[in-house]
């Protein structure tokens, strides 16, 4: 860990009390995001990617959900056992956070102005006059020209992007530390997503701030991310530095993704496709999770959970392919 | 290369919805043209892409084609006849060369009909074969459809977004039919399950001779299943041409930022990209002139006023733009 780490997240596991059973939604996670740096947590549905986020604003409704292990620390304070008061007073301000739809994240009833001036009054303590005039700056740092006008307006005039923008605006209000960006442009038209990516990653770099980015669109992860958290039923399977995820992906999974995604200007006859489906978190087997649709599965794999390991510096996967020879057999 | 009909051929079509929402104070009827004079062609066997962003008119256009909505203005040929012009009787005979495959399978099943018969509902209807050769069909198309066996008889609940639409190509394919509507068909799946649901698309139209109109917002996924692609821009077709046309040689400014804006998954590539100012207009409203021109980064004075003609650049390739 290098010293400028703001979130650590070490053996992090939620899980989810439900009639039928123990869902493990993530299953002892681990990464850390350093000042400045854009960490992307990729993976498909189910694989835990957004509950991971939501444990990190504590945000798991309980019941059913509970961070049964685990440690979160961000900036050395450990969100876990942190009071409600704490929290409060954390959210919105150091750590901010961004939803895939933005039209259920806004109120409908209150205008523009009134949902970005709250944070203000609530962390920065800023008069009305003040925070209006610290709204309409942040509604054109956005990028969106008419500022005043929006500032009045109610959400349902607005469009998609537009509203996007403005869950941005609201994030930055308090200049936070951490911005945990939730499938952002995921709802979003190609052109406006490449709108909202330029602007997200204009702000960033403004800033130095941190951003933890949850996506299902590796095209997203390949423009943004610095650090890569490829996810699987609940675990991390393989993370590293973007370059070692794109170009020298080690775990199966990894690959497969790579490989079955459709790409501009690349024609393939028949796209690779990984069989089967993901496993149902409820009975999960003491496997590797991933073995009943890996192509080198050996006889280990259906017998016990990989660990995470490390390939290369900063490279780390779970896949028993890598195992020294000793230890699988 | 002309010689052969077309199996659909789609001529000025105008679909217009009125929008009369009406409040105490003023009464608006203002007219949304949701597809505003497309034509284009589809010819047997092959993978037609119609591609654009929300409210370009892309779904109106598959839904007009198969009469599942009225056209306000028009012609939609298949075969040579006019398919708004059938009696109810013709149209029913009709329906059975060509299907729909939507994008969201699991709101067209009914969660209490167990899936063989949902599948084989529309033979029955028809009156095309006994129930004991329905249950054998409907094994027959499962299997094409990559499901196993013992799945007839499960509910639609205990399926995966993959293996629901699979549920929805086989409802499709059951019926024999020459054309297939697909809109959005793999769009909420995820990556893993999106490759093998296209691939099967293909599997399908080699083994059964099939004709595609293939609906959808990702250009890539269209570049790797599309023979031919059109680009929709506001309910006008701003660009048609042979996949290898749009893709290698786009020639409107929308193509080409559409294009750039995919992010690839390539952190090593980088690409000069042409972003969009501001959003799609309002299709209630839509701008004067090229529709494109508040959005275009080349847009001229002409632009504004005049519509530009939708004209053959190359054999084959046409562009609405005064630039080209």
């Amino acid at each position: 860990m290098s010293d400028n780490t703001i979130l650590d997240v070490k053996k992090l596991s939620t899980h989810f009390f439900t009639e039928n059973g123990v869902v493990k939604a993530v299953n002892d996670v681990s990464f850390s995001v350093s000042e400045g740096q854009t960490v992307c947590i990729v993976g498909e549905s189910g694989c835990g990617k957004s509950v991971t986020a939501m444990s990190i604003m504590r945000l798991i409704e309980d019941p059913p959900g509970k961070i049964v292990d685990g440690e979160i620390l961000f900036q050395d304070k450990d969100l876990i056992h942190a009071s409600k008061k704490d929290l409060r007073r954390l959210r919105g301000n150091d750590i901010s956070m961004i939803f895939q739809e933005p039209m259920s994240s806004l109120n409908p009833v209150l205008t523009i102005g009134e949902q970005i001036t709250e944070p203000l009054f609530e962390h920065r303590l800023l008069t009305k006059k003040q925070a209006k005039q610290e709204a309409i700056k942040l509604i054109e740092l956005v990028g969106i020209g008419r500022s005043n006008e929006i500032f009045h307006s109610y959400p349902h005039q607005l469009s998609g992007g537009m509203l996007q923008r403005i869950m941005i605006a609201i994030a930055l209000s308090c200049d936070p530390l951490l911005l945990i960006a939730d499938e952002p442009t995921t709802a979003l038209d190609v052109t406006i997503q490449a709108q909202i990516l330029e602007l997200l990653k204009e702000i960033k770099e403004e800033r130095n701030m941190s951003m933890l980015l949850i996506t299902h669109d590796l095209g997203v992860v390949a423009e943004v991310a610095d650090y890569v958290v490829v996810m699987y039923a609940g675990k991390v399977i393989e993370q590293g530095s973007v370059l070692d995820i794109f170009k020298d992906p080690k775990h199966p999974y990894t690959q497969g993704l790579l490989q079955s995604k459709p790409v501009l200007n690349q024609r393939k006859k028949r796209l690779y496709s990984i069989p089967g489906q993901v496993p149902n978190l409820i009975d999960l087997k003491p496997s590797c999770y991933f073995y009943d649709r890996c192509e080198h599965r050996m006889s280990i794999c259906g017998g016990s959970i990989p660990e995470k390991m490390e390939v290369d510096d900063n490279h780390q996967v779970a896949c028993w392919l890598y195992e020294k020879e000793e230890v699988r057999t | 290369m002309d010689q052969k009909e077309p199996l659909v051929e789609v001529k000025n079509l105008k679909k217009h919805y009125k929008d009369s929402s009406r409040s105490l104070f003023k009464r608006n009827q203002s007219v949304v043209k949701a597809v505003d004079n497309v034509s284009f062609t589809i010819e047997e066997g092959e993978t037609f892409g119609l591609v654009g962003e929300s409210g370009s008119g892309k779904s109106t256009i598959g839904r007009s084609i198969l009469r599942l909505t009225d056209i306000t203005d028009g012609e939609i040929l298949y075969k040579g006849k006019s398919v708004h012009q059938l009696s109810k009787q013709e149209l029913r005979e009709h329906r059975k060369s060509f299907q729909f495959v939507f994008q969201d399978p699991f709101s067209s099943l009914n969660p209490r009909i167990r899936i063989g018969d949902a599948i084989g509902e529309a033979l029955l209807d028809h009156g095309l074969a006994t129930k004991k050769e329905i249950r054998e069909k409907v094994l027959e198309v499962l299997n094409l459809c990559g499901l196993a066996p013992y799945h007839i008889d499960r509910f639609p609940h205990e399926f995966s977004g993959g293996q629901r639409q699979r549920i929805g190509i086989a409802r499709a394919i059951i019926m024999d039919p020459e054309f297939i509507v697909a809109d959005e068909p793999v769009s909420g799946l995820d990556v893993s399950i999106q490759a093998q649901i296209i691939n099967l698309f293909s599997d399908l139209q080699e083994k059964k001779q099939l004709t595609y109109l293939f609906i959808s917002h990702d250009l890539s996924v269209v570049e790797h299943i599309a023979t031919r692609v059109g680009v929709l821009y506001l309910g006008t077709l701003m660009e048609l041409g042979s996949r290898d046309e749009i893709y290698e040689n786009p020639l409107h400014p929308y193509t080409k930022s559409l294009l750039s804006a995919i992010p690839i998954p390539d952190p090593t590539v980088k690409r000069e990209r042409i972003v969009l100012q501001g959003d799609v207009p309002n299709p209630a409203n839509p701008p004067t002139g090229c529709k494109f021109h508040t959005r275009c980064p080349f847009a001229r004075e002409k632009c504004k006023t005049i519509v530009p003609e939708f004209k053959e650049v190359e054999a084959n390739h046409f562009v609405a733009c005064h630039l080209v």
